[in-house]
């Protein structure tokens, strides 16, 4: 790890000025960040500990919703009473990813913000155009078992890692952010971004912005969810594929479908379209089979991570199944029903 | 000097004086007041300063569980986290688990279990193990196991292992 200089912010306004500049990094639980450090990855001159914020609670909204703090932990977050009684998508997907000791070290804010996990772009041997801008993608041609099959670009292929994220997707939650311009509101779509030809970028927070909260809107999917992840060992691993649904049945027919996929792309995957083709209809495997089309169509794999495409695809199906029955994945008991 | 609010400008990195920070840990209940550079992690602070050399280094990035420890009561990975931003917390180590000479029920129990072979992982699976009873959202053996998926044992000594720990669990239920 490098050496740096260590502020230790006691107010946003003190937050955000020791924030300012390329060279400064907010910490929050540290899990990413220490990580990234011990391999050069990143090499902050400043570090600003946030963890003195006053962002660590859930409070009500007057819409009915909940608005999770930044530094909430993810294990206070999926054990909040709120966030099991009403959002038990969300508390799903926290619950499916890293370790109990990582989850109660990791923050809302820094899992948003954490980088993805591919090889290369830890490997500072070798050339990574998200690491180092323009030296290349060492993914591309390379192992790329855990990248992209959605939204990818020439520069680069990566997935974002979070499992959270995806529920946050499905549910249309909101990023409250402050930074030196001031305050502002980010949709949850509009957060994480496709590489492009700045795959530097993960996500449209400006230079210095923080995150402060992340508003849940009060739908109620507590009845037809799922969060089904899929990965190479049933515990403490990343997805391969990973699948939320928030589904509301009126009269036996799909009134609101959210569909969001995880492991395939920059950024949770998304396609209103996808969601359209099954309003209105009754679940059936044929309409799920249309929607796992419609998400998926222009779906490419790498070479290694050919499988995907297929993999996705049954595990939309699989989780519409799950959602419309109301028997969503257990993250303890892994049998896939 | 300390600075704990950087408003002078940033250095260049190579010719950075090393600067240390005053904090103060509660370990194993005994109050420490210490100097340490920023970049010192919790668990190279307890080995290479402390000499609580029981908590392990196993990858030094999150993968492995041999370093948690109970940061306020939650286990934790200290690889993971520095130590300057644990000012004020109370940790505990797998020095601080037995009571004088009498074991923790979980030390007991991994022996009455034989729950190792090489012991490297165990101090961290003990740990672990307290701060699973202490959250109180485990009751069956799944729960066990999934719920302590964050310590690997080389050795694969799980299935005893999750004996040991629901022998303690069972004991003492959730508070
Ligand atoms: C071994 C291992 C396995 C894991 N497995 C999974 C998994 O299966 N699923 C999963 O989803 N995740 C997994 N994770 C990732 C984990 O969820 C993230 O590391 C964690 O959520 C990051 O949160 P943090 O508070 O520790 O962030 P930090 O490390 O403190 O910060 C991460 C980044 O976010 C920035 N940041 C933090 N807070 C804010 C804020 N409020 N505003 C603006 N920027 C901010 C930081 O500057 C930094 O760039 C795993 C991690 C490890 C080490
Ligand atoms: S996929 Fe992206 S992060 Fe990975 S090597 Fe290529 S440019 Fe870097
Ligand atoms: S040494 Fe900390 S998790 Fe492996
Ligand atoms: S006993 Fe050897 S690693 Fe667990």
């Amino acid at each position: 790890m490098n050496r740096f200089d260590y502020a230790r912010a006691g107010s946003l306004a003190e937050a955000l000025r020791d924030g300012a500049g390329d060279d400064a990094r907010y910490l929050a639980g540290g899990t990413n960040l220490i990580d990234l450090m011990k391999e050069n990855v990143e090499r902050p001159l400043r570090i600003v500990d946030i963890n003195r914020l006053d962002l660590h609670g859930a409070t009500e909204l007057d819409d009915g919703g909940l608005r999770l703090g930044a530094l909430m932990t993810n294990a206070e977050t999926a054990y909040h009473p709120q966030v099991e009684q009403r959002f038990p998508l969300l508390a799903s997907a926290i619950l499916a990813g890293a370790s109990p000791q990582l989850r109660n070290a990791a923050t809302n804010g820094g899992n948003l913000n954490q980088r993805t996990r591919c090889y290369y772009f830890y490997d500072t041997a070798t050339p990574c155009n998200k690491r180092d801008p323009g030296t290349g993608c060492g993914a591309i041609g390379g192992v790329n078992r855990i990248h992209a099959i959605l939204g990818a670009s020439p520069s680069c292929i990566a997935t974002h890692p979070s499992d959270m994220c995806i529920a946050l997707a499905a549910l249309g939650a909101q990023v409250q952010v402050t930074g030196p311009e001031g305050d502002r509101t980010i949709a949850f779509a509009d957060y994480h971004r496709l590489p492009g030809d700045e795959p530097w970028r993960d996500n449209t927070l400006r230079a210095g912005e923080l995150v402060t909260g992340i508003d849940l809107p009060p739908d109620d999917f507590t009845s037809h969810y799922t969060y089904l992840k899929l990965r190479d060992r049933l515990s403490y691993a990343f997805a391969l594929v990973s699948v939320a649904v928030a589904m509301k049945l009126e009269d036996g027919r799909i009134a609101d479908a959210r569909i969001a996929l995880g492991g395939v792309a920059h950024k949770p995957w998304r396609r209103v379209e996808a969601e359209d083709t099954i309003r209105n209809q009754a679940p059936s495997t044929q309409a799920f089979e249309t929607a796992a089309s419609a998400l998926l169509a222009g779906a490419i794999g790498q070479g290694e991570n050919d499988f995907k495409v297929a993999l996705a695809r049954k595990a939309v199906v699989r989780a519409l199944g799950q959602a419309a029955a109301g028997t969503p994945q257990s993250q303890i008991d892994k049998r896939v029903a | 000097m300390p600075t704990l609010t950087a408003s002078r400008p940033l250095p260049a990195e190579a010719s950075r004086p090393i600067d240390t920070i005053p904090i103060t840990l509660t370990v194993n209940g005994s109050v420490r007041r210490l100097q340490v550079e920023p970049w010192t992690t919790l668990l190279d602070l307890l080995r290479d300063k402390l000499d609580l050399t029981g908590t392990k280094k196993g990858c030094d990035h999150g993968q492995c569980g041999a370093c948690t420890v109970l940061i306020d009561g939650r286990r934790i990975n200290s690889c993971l986290t520095l130590a300057v931003v644990r000012d004020g917390c109370a940790i505990t180590t797998i020095e601080g688990m037995a009571t004088g000479a009498d074991l923790h029920p979980l030390q007991a129990a991994f022996i009455e279990h034989d729950a190792f072979q090489c012991g490297y992982c165990t101090p961290g699976q003990i740990c672990s193990a307290q701060g699973l009873i202490n959250e109180g959202r485990a009751t069956s053996r799944d729960d066990v196991r999934e719920l302590m998926s964050g310590n690997l044992c080389r050795c694969g000594a799980y299935t005893n292992i999750t004996d040991a720990v629901m022998d303690v669990l069972q004991a003492e239920p959730a508070r």
